[in-house]
C-alpha cells in the first residue's frame, strides 16, 4: 500500500496548483524484446503476418483524419519496412531493427498524445483484421506504449510525462 | 455557505480557462483508448462504480478536453438509489462533476412514517486532478497514476439526518487514488484513500457519534476481456459512526462495455452492506455517453 505514504492533507485550493515535476530525460531505450522465444512472433503470424498488419495499419491510417496528415507518400513504404523490423524485434522474431531511433524520427512531427493513442486504435484494427488475440495484441501494445515519450511532442521540451 | 462552495467552483472553472483556451488551439484529434477513462462511480468521479480512480474521465488527452454524462439506477432489497450528473475535464489533467444522488426510501419511508417514496437527494461537486504517471502509457513503470481529488456534498434533508445524529447535512470528502493498467496481462487495479465524515455516501448526513475526519479505503480490480469489454470487483469501505444504524463496507461485481467511443454500459451486483434496516443486495445498470 504505497499509496498511504502520499501526504492526504491535500488542501482543496491547492489541488488545482499543484505542477507536476519538470525534469530533463534522456530518450527511453529502444523498445525492448518481449518474448523468450517466437511463439508470440508466430501468433501475428510471423513475418508474413506483420507485413499484412503493417499493410492493413496504413490502409486504417490513411483512411484516418485524424492522422493521416502526418504521412508523406513516399516515406510510407519506408516507415512500414521499419515498423515490421521493429515489431518483429520486439516479438523476439529474429529481426534487427535498423532505422533511425523514435526520438530522431518524430521530434519535427509534434506529434499530440491524442495522435499517437489515435494510431494505437489504428493498429488495434489491423491486428483484429489479422485476428491477432487480444492478449497477445496487449502484449506488444503494452512494450510500444512506453514510446510515447520519445515519439510525443512536449510543447516546452522536457516535462515528464 | 452552498454559493460560496458553488463559487469556488466556478473559480475552478475560471483557473481551468488559459488551459482550455491552449486545449482548443490544438486540434481535437484522437482521443483516450476505450474503457480507459474508466466508467462514472456513484458521486460522478470517473471510476468504477463505487470508488473514483485516478484517471480523467472524458475522452481527452493532452491539450484536449472532453465531458461526459451519465445516469445509474441501483435497486436494492429495500431501496432504489439513482445518480446523474455530467463530467467535464480537460488535458488529460483535470475533471469537474457536478452530481445528483437521490435515495428513494419506498416502503421504509412509510414505515418509519416519512412516508412511502420519501426521497433524500444529495447534490455532490467534485474535482480531480491528476499528480503524476499514466496509468496507460507508463507501461514500463511501477509507478502508478495518482491523482487527487475533493466531492463537496449536500443533502437536501439536513433536520432528517440530524435528527438522526448526524451532525451536518454537508461534507467534503478528500480522496487519493493509484490506478495502474497492466496491459500486457489485461489487468487494472486501483486503491483509493479517502478522508470523509460521509455516513452512506453523505445520504445520511456527516459526522455523528463523533466529528471527525474517518480514512476509508476503496479498491477495484478489472479485467479486459477485450477492447470492448471488462469485469471487475470494487470494495468501498465508509465510516460507521451513526448510533442509530450499523454500516458496513459496499461491494460489487461488474460488467462494462463500451458500445462506441462515446457509449458505454455498466452493470453490476452490488452489496452497499447494511442500510438502516439490513444487507442491500441489488442490482446496479449505468449508462455513460460522452464526447
Ligand atoms: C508506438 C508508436 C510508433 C512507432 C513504433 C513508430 C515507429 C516508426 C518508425 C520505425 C519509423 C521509421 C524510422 C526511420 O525512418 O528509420 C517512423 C517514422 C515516422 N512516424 Fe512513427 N511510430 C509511432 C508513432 C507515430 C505516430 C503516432 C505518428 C503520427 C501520427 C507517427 C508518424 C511518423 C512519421 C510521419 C514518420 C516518418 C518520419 C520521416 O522520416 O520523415 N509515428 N515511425
Amino acid at each position: 500500500m504505497r499509496i498511504l505514504r502520499i501526504p492526504a492533507g491535500l488542501a482543496v485550493g491547492g489541488l488545482l496548483l499543484v505542477t507536476a515535476p519538470v525534469h530533463a530525460e534522456t530518450p527511453p531505450p529502444d523498445a525492448p524484446v518481449i518474448a523468450r522465444d517466437d511463439h508470440l512472433f508466430k501468433t501475428f503470424g510471423g513475418h508474413d503476418g506483420l507485413v499484412r498488419i503493417t499493410d492493413d495499419l496504413f490502409v486504417f491510417v490513411l483512411a484516418d483524419r485524424r492522422i493521416n496528415g502526418f504521412f508523406e507518400a513516399k516515406k510510407i513504404p519506408h516507415i512500414k519496412d521499419m515498423l515490421v523490423e521493429q515489431f518483429c524485434q520486439i516479438l523476439n522474431g529474429g529481426c534487427t531493427y535498423t532505422g533511425k531511433d523514435m526520438a530522431t524520427s518524430h521530434a519535427k512531427l509534434g506529434i499530440h498524445e491524442g495522435d499517437f493513442n489515435a494510431l494505437v486504435e489504428d493498429l488495434q484494427k489491423a491486428m483484429d483484421k489479422n485476428h491477432v488475440p487480444f492478449a497477445a495484441q496487449n502484449r506488444l501494445l503494452a512494450a510500444l506504449a512506453p514510446q510515447h515519450r520519445a515519439i510525443v511532442y512536449k510543447p516546452n521540451g522536457s516535462e515528464e510525462e | 455557505m452552498k454559493s460560496l462552495i458553488t463559487g469556488a467552483w466556478l473559480a475552478a472553472v475560471m483557473l481551468l480557462t488559459p488551459a482550455l483556451a491552449q486545449a482548443q488551439s490544438v486540434p481535437a484529434t484522437g482521443g483516450k483508448l476505450l474503457l480507459t477513462g474508466g466508467v462514472s462511480q456513484v458521486e460522478g468521479a470517473a471510476g468504477g462504480g463505487l470508488t473514483p480512480w485516478a484517471v480523467i474521465g472524458g475522452n481527452d488527452s493532452e491539450g484536449q478536453f472532453g465531458g461526459n454524462a451519465y445516469y445509474t439506477e441501483i435497486s436494492t432489497t429495500d431501496y432504489k438509489i439513482t445518480s446523474r450528473g455530467v463530467l467535464f475535464s480537460v488535458d488529460n489533467r483535470v475533471e469537474l462533476t457536478a452530481s445528483r444522488q437521490s435515495f428513494d426510501t419506498q416502503a421504509v419511508g412509510a414505515a418509519l412514517g416519512l412516508g412511502y417514496g420519501y426521497t433524500i437527494n444529495q447534490t455532490t461537486l467534485g474535482a480531480k486532478v491528476r499528480l503524476t504517471g499514466d496509468a496507460v502509457l507508463d507501461q514500463d513503470r511501477w509507478l502508478p497514476q495518482i491523482s487527487a481529488g475533493v466531492q463537496y456534498k449536500s443533502n437536501d434533508k439536513a433536520g432528517l439526518v440530524t435528527a438522526l445524529g448526524a451532525r451536518s447535512g454537508k461534507g467534503t470528502d478528500l480522496y487519493v487514488s493509484a490506478t495502474k493498467l497492466f496491459l500486457a496481462q489485461g489487468l487494472l487495479l486501483n486503491a483509493t484513500v479517502r478522508r470523509t465524515k460521509a455516513n452512506q455516501y453523505g445520504i445520511l448526513g456527516f459526522g455523528g457519534i463523533d466529528d471527525r475526519y474517518h480514512t476509508e479505503f476503496e479498491a477495484s480490480a478489472a479485467y479486459l476481456l477485450s477492447k470492448r469489454l471488462a469485469v471487475g470487483a470494487e470494495v468501498r469501505t465508509k465510516p460507521d459512526n451513526l448510533a442509530v444504524a450499523h454500516e458496513g463496507a459496499a461491494y460489487d461485481a461488474f460488467v462494462a462495455y463500451a458500445v462506441c467511443k462515446h457509449l458505454s454500459l455498466t452493470v453490476a451486483y452490488v452489496d452497499l452492506g447494511n442500510i438502516v434496516t439490513r444487507r442491500q443486495g441489488g442490482l446496479y445498470a449505468s449508462l455513460q455517453a460522452g464526447f
